[in-house]
């Protein structure tokens, strides 16, 4: 019995239910503690024990319905006594355990027969759906469907049409619940599998080659990584500084015990959330990247004290107001309508942004910048950089370019690279997390 | 002793009777996680919207079982001295000044420096006792001779520290006070922590914790917590206002109403003596199931349909 809880705690881990080795050892106590008796009781038991958010729960549930399903065979009602005589007549020169079980109608035996076919063939290891039929066949083999076939055989040549036509139509029905036995197994040990690598594969694809039917996902995946960052520093506001007494209001709060320190004030430090003032390049290539990095800095928003943010190719505006009312792909395609597919000039954005923008930049505001640096000859106005620079707490720098083609053919990012804290290049998902994480992280 | 609790407590149906037998209606797996909660003495953390009964099930685990219940309101800023123990400041303060003259006295009798500081150090741990130790919920359910349920309300509105703080006393049920000692539990208590998923708690919590989710009942289970809690509610009344809560319950609202509200509005129908619900009067009495203007607004459009079908489904 033990194996069978193991596997079922296989299939849920693949499912997506983290399940860590005590969890196992709790779920084995749990199980051994309310018995296998009840199996609403065993379900919810294991549910406690290894489901660990309502996601996972809702999974879990699934899986253990699913794992536990017994389908019925084709075939019907219980035999009554009068058919069972009938019975006892028909089995006369039936031998292989199989076709006994097919005649009695023991969908219970014939289940167990295949469960244990199923785990030695290794039902469990199936990948992929191709693979369906194959272990469908290499179960029925090992359940004696050779046998089977044979004894059908004789059964015709003895003249008993009647009882072969009857284990034929079993036959038939085992084939088709041998499929649907593999089927489960495959959305049950393989899912879990495809949709990991899938994730990872996502997750460092190269943003400017991503194919759009898997924005969705993709979208899914910013969004859940998002909510992971927001969890880890949705911190308090202030902490304590223990050890450092603050004497000031120590004082004051013990004016009523002649200033003797009955009740201690320490003191605290104000823990500040980081502004952020993004400017993105939306020309060709790096939109696609513009476009997950704004998704994912509204997804922070509540991490975040304020984010604005401006987009430009030749010229440049302010988008903040876009995104925040509309459904973030909606705006993205608007705003590239707006601005996009221009010929880039980093130069002449620098001006716009330092006339209408600079006062919203201060000491407390982090500025990420994301764009190729390429801007067609122009000039690059490093003097504005430079003011940025001295305003600005940080100033970050994300190239989608790989480093070797910096600073080749009409790519600036050299020119630019000295008044940036931070130059880095970033083309993935993963390094999207890993630039943002980073800037919470040295805000506190 | 904890023995004794399993004793109390032999199998899911008996927990399932026992809470019922102090008015608290449970569903089978709220029963199966505090069966498993004292057979594998784990914490529950217990997680869903607000008025489901999640503190309720604390004090009726802790009525049911005759223990005592300790609970611990969580918040932003709490910490150990709150949470755990103190040293009575101020009546140490209070004690030397008092006893100064006293002390000044025994420490005269001795000849140099060495000899007055020995003598010092006594005082120290005088000082340092068991008198001036103020216990607090946690280290109170530790030494509760016969174990007690201790509640940790809301422990996501705790700060990320004291929940590391939390995982020692929650995995060992010891904890230890530098100036006393190690204190182990004599009886685990039976823990129990809510959750209202304001920020999602720590894996390490998590996996130390049975993790159970209440939810909104079912019409039959809520019905039968209003019959146990208002048993004056006439039958009919009762499966109307039922029918009508979990129709409500299927609209978009900021706020759903949940068991706590239904109770309230069920207590308030008694009270304006209804037999059945009208439609003015449920206008009138539904601001006690909403608690947000827009609610109450959207809910009002609907009075008449839901009432419609409370009627007929009531009729069964």
């Amino acid at each position: 019995m033990n194996d069978v809880i193991l596997r079922l705690l296989r299939a849920a881990r693949g499912g997506g239910v983290r399940i860590s080795t005590a969890e196992m050892l709790d779920a084995f106590e749990a199980v051994e503690a309310v018995g296998y008796d009840d199996r609403q009781v065993l379900r919810d038991s294991l549910t406690l024990t290894l489901a660990k958010t309502i996601e996972e729960r809702a999974s879990f549930e699934i899986i253990f319905d699913t794992y536990f399903r017994r389908e019925a065979l084709a075939g019907g009602a219980t035999p009554t006594a009068e058919q069972s005589h009938q019975n006892a007549a028909d089995m006369e020169g039936i031998e292989s355990k199989l076709a006994q079980r097919l005649m009695q109608d023991d969908q219970a035996g014939v289940a167990a027969m295949m469960e244990a076919a199923g785990e030695a063939v290794g039902a469990s290891n199936i990948r992929l759906f191709t693979q369906t039929n194959l272990f469908a066949r290499r179960m029925l083999d090992r359940m004696g469907l050779p046998e089977l076939e044979r004894e059908i055989t004789n059964l015709r040549e003895l003249g008993r049409e009647e009882i072969a036509a009857r284990l034929e139509a079993a036959r038939k029905a085992l084939g088709d619940q041998a499929r649907s036995f593999m089927e489960r197994q495959l959305t049950l040990f393989a899912a879990g599998a495809t949709k990991e690598l899938r994730e990872n594969v996502l997750r460092n694809v190269k943003l400017s080659q991503l194919d759009r039917r898997d924005y969705q996902r993709m979208r899914g995946l910013v969004r859940d990584m998002a909510l992971r960052i927001a969890s880890r520093y949705s911190r308090p506001k202030k902490v304590d500084i223990r050890g450092h007494l603050d004497i000031r209001r120590t004082l004051r709060r013990n004016m009523a015990h002649e200033a003797i320190p009955f009740r201690t004030v320490w003191k605290r430090k104000k823990l500040e959330k980081p502004k952020i003032l993004a400017i993105c390049d939306v020309s060709g290539s790096v939109a696609q990247v513009a476009r997950f990095l704004l998704m994912f800095l509204y997804a922070l928003t509540d991490t975040l004290a304020g984010i604005k943010s401006y987009a430009f190719s030749s010229k440049l505006i302010e988008v903040s107001h876009i995104l925040e009312g509309e459904d973030i792909d909606e705006a993205i395609t608007k705003i590239l309508n707006d601005v996009g597919f221009g010929s880039t000039n980093y130069g002449r954005a620098l001006e716009i942004f330092s006339d209408t923008a600079l006062r919203h930049v201060d000491r407390h505001t982090t500025v990420i910048i994301l764009g190729d640096g390429r801007g067609n000859r122009n000039p690059p106005r490093t003097d504005l950089m430079k003011n940025l620079f001295d305003r600005a707490a940080r100033v970050i720098w994300l190239n989608p370019e790989p480093t070797p083609l910096w600073g080749t053919g009409d790519s600036d990012i050299y020119k630019y690279m000295p008044y940036c804290h931070l130059v880095t290049s970033c083309n993935t998902v993963a390094s999207l997390e890993r630039v943002v994480d980073d800037i919470l992280r040295s805000a506190q | 002793m904890r023995k004794s609790l399993e004793a109390l407590l032999p199998s899911i149906d008996s927990v399932e009777s026992g809470l019922e037998s102090v008015g608290y209606i449970p569903s089978r797996q709220i029963s199966t996680a505090l069966f498993l909660a004292v057979r594998l003495q784990k914490p529950i953390l217990v997680e869903g919207p607000a008025g489901v009964g999640k503190t309720e099930l604390a004090k009726a685990t802790a009525q049911h079982l005759g223990l005592p219940l300790i609970r611990m309101q969580c918040y932003d800023g709490l910490d150990e001295s709150k949470a755990l123990y103190e040293w009575k400041y101020g009546k140490q303060l209070l004690y030397t000044q008092i006893l100064k003259d006293k002390m000044g006295e025994e420490l005269r009798a001795y000849e140099g420096m060495d000899g007055a500081l020995d003598k010092l150090n006594e005082f120290d741990d005088l000082f340092f006792s068991e008198r001036f130790l103020e216990p607090r919920p946690l280290l109170r359910s530790l030494r509760e001779p016969g174990g007690a349920v201790l509640l940790i309300d809301e422990v996501d509105k705790a700060d990320e520290e004291f929940e590391a703080f939390l995982l020692e006393i929650l995995s060992d049920y010891q904890v230890t006070i530098p100036e006393l000692g190690t204190v182990v539990a004599m009886v685990p208590p039976i823990v129990l922590l809510t959750s209202n998923a304001t920020r999602d708690l720590g894996d390490a919590m998590k996996r130390r914790c049975l993790h159970l989710h209440i939810g909104y009942p079912d019409a039959k289970l809520e019905e039968k917590i209003v019959k146990t809690r208002l048993p004056h509610v006439e039958d009919h009344l009762r499966r109307e206002l039922v029918s009508f809560v979990q129709q409500l319950r299927s609209m978009d609202l900021r706020k759903l109403p949940s068991v706590s509200e239904t109770l309230d509005w069920a207590r308030a129908l008694l009270l304006l003596h209804a037999s059945h619900l009208e439609v003015d009067l449920v206008r009138d009495t539904l601001n006690v199931l909403l608690k947000f203007e827009q609610d109450i607004d959207a809910g009002n459009k609907q009075v008449l349909a839901f009432i419609e079908k409370a009627k007929t489904e009531a009729a069964y």
